[in-house]
């Protein structure tokens, strides 16, 4: 912490947050745990294939079983023509409609078909199965170098690529300087492709939710997701009611990770509840959440970096196709654009393809697309340290990005902490301790580019002088606490008398997704803007009661003083008196604040990974992880070194042992946690942190988004270390123990 | 199907409860009963969110029949706190910050309670493969292990 942080009392400081008992004690409350009288259950029916027409849809079967209130299918939601893009922040309208329940093909296993309300789970499950479809079989394509091939099956007729039918649904390009100049002046040259699986999110809590339709058509929607607004806007677009009759309630959110910025159930219990005129409650099984909802691209990337002798790279060029799943919209945005971030080269070409082919639809995940990127250039540039013979941060540190650097992607950066990263992490013990045998140790940096948008706050002092603050974003890993502290510091008052809660989508105003790591850079601006104007409606209280002018008052320490000619005249009057008094010298006291928040500026980390490989089983285990990340000011360090801790970890499983693994029919054949291998407690090591403070210029409090860089590095991190520790380098991830064994003993492997 | 009629004990007091045979302690638990702080993360016991005591034994609910609950005692994370006064691992887990989105935080306190009664004094490397079972996805197991391990330390502390 720098020496501004010591001056505040809250700001920086481990609070209880204020949640927390609640979510110790099992009180709060998540989407699956609400329930509303007269509540049905829906259940969905989900395609066998990985891409057939339907041909025909009977639900006459399901309809009359005893205890079905309603059945639909997707001519029930509102249809949105292909050819007309329908935007609602980074999804498409019509790609979401058919998602949520397929029209005229199915695209993956486990799209849905057609649904049913019921009066138990079981009935409503006994009525799907009596449903009958009719499917036309097609060809199907999952993975994306197969997806690009000249012959591929296509998903979607009306995508062209080039004039021609293709499975390439979008390119996005960055171009800075000359690359192919900059490559003839270079003395040194590492081209290398990688791949990469698709992995879940694995957000411990399945999708749920419990909605109602009243007879006047007022809606309400009890979910968790990423943003309730975002849910409101979605189901008014799928179901036609418009947004005023539609409310929607933010449950706990049990993770989300980006997979919460979009919806897969509400619409369909929208429907439902409307025919039935009964609450729905739906909840998906993990086996759901594993083939239905969307995972994070699968990878095929080539890098290609120069540099001279002395080590300044001259010219960068990377290729990144993304798997999108059934629709468009992989984050090719992410893997183009931040992978040369943390450097200044003069000379970048990046370009990103989006892919669809017979798998679900891709959903955000934590720095979308960056960890891809970053894995193919990290795990070049340590090859081009080698081949210079330089420390691996040398050469980053050379290279570093700072203020006023141009970066591909279109920024020039302001005060940035890249490099002090970096030189914390050449200074930090972990990078010079001994390793053991068949240990080896790895480093790799990272960018995300952090969001701003649109946010909302009110702030309201209670009559008894207390405050309650409201935002629109869900809290999926503690805002709520970094607010509590921000409002405590500015009225100069114990961060316990603040309440935090977050607003229904009728009850504070609009406020984008909690995505991007933007909620408490965000938040933090309109929560200190409303609390300023309440300390300014505070001061003109106290004025009245005094007698003096408002000017003639000033704020301290949670009370007002007489200031100027007027100071001493009268005692201070603290939150509670002047409170108490609101009736009569005005009313009730509070004041919101809606704000486009602007100037979130990008994120950069660092991190060291010690990993040691076990010859006999090539199971590759982290003993030791360090991340080191530039967050602007920690408001609330606990929950910075939670994200920075999080993240990371996330990575390794991503490294070292989660995919996606199909069988012959196209179908996810570990669609459950016992084969799906996110890392356990007993996987990882503690992570150390570091975190670095320069503060953001644009933010009343120095923020800068926190939440998805940590995810970036370790990809390349554990890859590198893993080369160090065995002198081979891997090319494609997981590095699970099967890869790692046929990679250190062809032959072994071979004979067992 | 005719329901059966269950008699148990949860968090100490006398419970009882009608039943489908095939029902798992899991969904009356939360849909009968509304103790709903115990949850679903899998339904295959992979994930441990769902974590309870029978007789003192940590068990997945989701993985046990209603009907099994005949004349035992459940423990839930309902029970945990006595009164207002909080369970030395609740109390850490909040000063510790070893929660992000709390799903999984009822089940690990459940798992981490069922460790302590057993084994007052343990390493980090005990507390890791203990808790193996209960997944969270958001800490990266630093802060909770920590907690534990600290609640752990109080605890010995108090009994001495």
């Amino acid at each position: 912490m720098n020496d501004e942080t010591m001056q505040y009392r809250w700001i920086g400081k481990r609070t209880i947050r204020p949640d927390g008992v609640d979510k110790v004690t099992g009180r709060a409350a998540y989407a699956a745990d609400g329930a509303m009288p007269g509540m049905i259950w829906g259940k969905i029916l989900r395609s066998p294939h990985p891409h057939a027409r339907i041909k025909s849809i009977n639900t006459a079967k399901a309809e009359a079983l005893p205890g079905v209130k309603a059945v639909m299918t997707g001519k029930d939601l509102v249809e949105f023509p292909v050819e007309t893009p329908v935007p609602l922040g980074i999804q498409d309208m019509r790609w979401m409609s058919r998602n949520i329940m397929a029209r005229d093909k199915v695209l993956f296993p486990g799209h849905p078909v057609a649904a049913v309300a019921a009066t138990s789970q079981r009935i409503a499950e006994e009525a799907c199965k009596l449903i009958e479809v009719e499917y036309e079989v097609l060809p199907w394509v999952i993975d994306v170098e197969d997806a690009i091939k000249p012959d591929a099956p296509i998903l979607h007729d009306f995508i062209k690529f080039e004039g021609k039918p293709s499975n390439i649904a979008g390119k996005l390009e960055h171009k800075l300087g000359d690359v192919e100049a900059g490559f003839a002046a270079a003395d040194v040259i590492i081209e290398r492709s990688f791949r990469t699986k698709p992995v879940h999110q694995g957000y411990i809590e399945p999708h749920a939710c419990v909605v109602s339709v009243s007879s006047d058509g007022k809606a309400t929607i009890w979910s968790s997701s990423q943003g309730q607004f975002m849910v409101r806007a979605m189901c008014a677009y799928l179901t036609g009611i418009p947004q005023s009759d539609i409310r929607a309630i933010p449950a706990e959110i049990g993770g989300g990770f980006g997979g919460k910025t979009i919806i897969y159930l509400e619409p369909v219990a929208l429907v439902l509840a409307r025919k039935s005129g009964r609450p729905v409650k739906m909840q998906m099984t993990r086996e759901e959440v594993f083939r239905a909802t969307g995972p994070t691209s699968g990878s095929f990337s080539t890098v290609k970096i120069g540099a001279t002798k002395d080590g300044k790279i001259v010219a960068a060029k990377g290729t990144f196709y993304l798997q999108a799943g059934a629709f468009p919209g992989s984050p090719i945005r992410g893997a183009a654009g931040c992978s040369f971030a943390p450097y200044d080269i003069p000379n970048v070409h990046s370009v990103g393809y989006d892919v669809v082919s017979n798998r679900s639809k891709v959903a955000a995940y934590r720095a979308p697309g960056a960890p891809i990127g970053a894995y193919a250039v990290e795990c070049v540039l340590d090859e081009l340290a080698e081949a210079l013979k330089m420390d691996p941060l040398e050469l980053r540190l050379k290279n570093a990005a700072k203020e006023g650097t141009k970066a591909a992607y279109g920024a020039t950066y302001p005060r940035i902490g890249y490099e002090e990263t970096v030189r914390a992490a050449m200074e930090h013990p972990h990078y010079r301790a001994p390793l053991g045998p068949n240990q080896g140790r790895g480093v790799a940096s990272g960018f995300w580019f952090n969001a701003g948008g649109e946010s909302s706050a009110q702030v309201n002092i209670t009559e008894d002088g207390n405050v309650v603050v409201i935002t629109g974003h869900p809290d999926i890993g503690g805002s709520r606490a970094s607010i509590a502290n921000i409002t405590a510091e500015l009225l100069g008052i114990d961060y316990r008398r603040v309440n935090v809660l977050i607003g229904d989508t009728s009850t504070i105003g609009f406020s984008n997704l909690t995505g991007g790591s933007r909620v408490t850079f965000a938040s933090a601006m309109v929560v200190t803007q409303s609390t300023e104007k309440v300390i300014t409606q505070l001061r003109e209280r106290a004025a009245k009661i005094w007698g003096i002018d408002p000017e003639a008052v000033k704020w301290e320490n949670g009370e007002a003083r007489p200031a100027g000619d007027n100071a001493g005249k009268f005692p201070p009057l603290s939150l509670a008196e002047i409170a108490a008094k609101a009736s009569q010298t005005g009313g009730p006291i509070g004041a919101g604040v809606q704000l486009n928040t602007t100037g979130a500026e990008g994120g950069f980390g660092t991190h060291i990974c010690d990993v040691e490989v076990d010859p006999q089983t090539g199971i590759v285990r982290v003993v030791r992880y360090t991340v080191i990340q530039d967050v602007g000011r920690a408001i609330h360090p606990s929950y910075v070194e939670g994200q920075m801790q999080g993240g990371a970890v996330q990575g390794i499983g991503w490294a070292l042992s989660e995919e996606y693994v199909y069988d012959r029919n196209g179908k996810v054949d570990n669609a459950g946690f016992l084969d799906y291998r996110m890392p356990v407690c007993s996987d990882v090591p503690m992570v150390d942190t570091v975190i670095i403070e320069v503060p953001n210029p644009k933010h009343p409090q120095g923020v800068r988004g926190v939440g998805e860089v940590p995810i970036v590095p370790p990809l390349a991190a554990v890859s590198n270390a893993v080369y160090r520790a065995t002198g081979r380098r891997f090319y494609s991830l997981p590095m699970s123990p099967p890869r790692v064994l046929e990679a250190l003993e062809p032959a072994t492997a071979e004979a067992a | 199907m005719a329901k059966l009629h269950i008699t148990t004990t949860i968090n100490g007091e006398p419970v009882e409860f009608l039943c489908d045979p095939t029902q798992s302690m899991l969904d009356v638990l939360r849909d009968e009963l509304r103790l709903t702080g115990t949850k679903e993360g899998c339904g295959s016991g992979d994930c441990g969110a769902c974590s309870i005591t029978v007789d003192g034994r940590l068990v997945c609910s989701c993985l046990m029949l209603a009907a099994e609950a005949e004349g035992r005692s459940i423990g839930t994370i309902e029970g945990m706190a006595q009164g207002d006064r909080l369970h030395p691992l609740q109390r850490k887990f909040l000063e510790h910050a070893a929660l992000q989105c709390g799903i999984c935080t009822p089940g690990i306190l459940v798992a981490a309670k069922a460790l302590l009664d057993s084994n007052p004094d343990p390493t980090e490397t005990e507390v890791r493969y203990w808790l193996a079972g209960n997944l969270c996805r958001c800490t990266g197991y630093d802060k909770i292990v920590r907690a534990v391990l600290d609640a752990a330390a109080e605890m010995r502390e108090a009994a001495r």
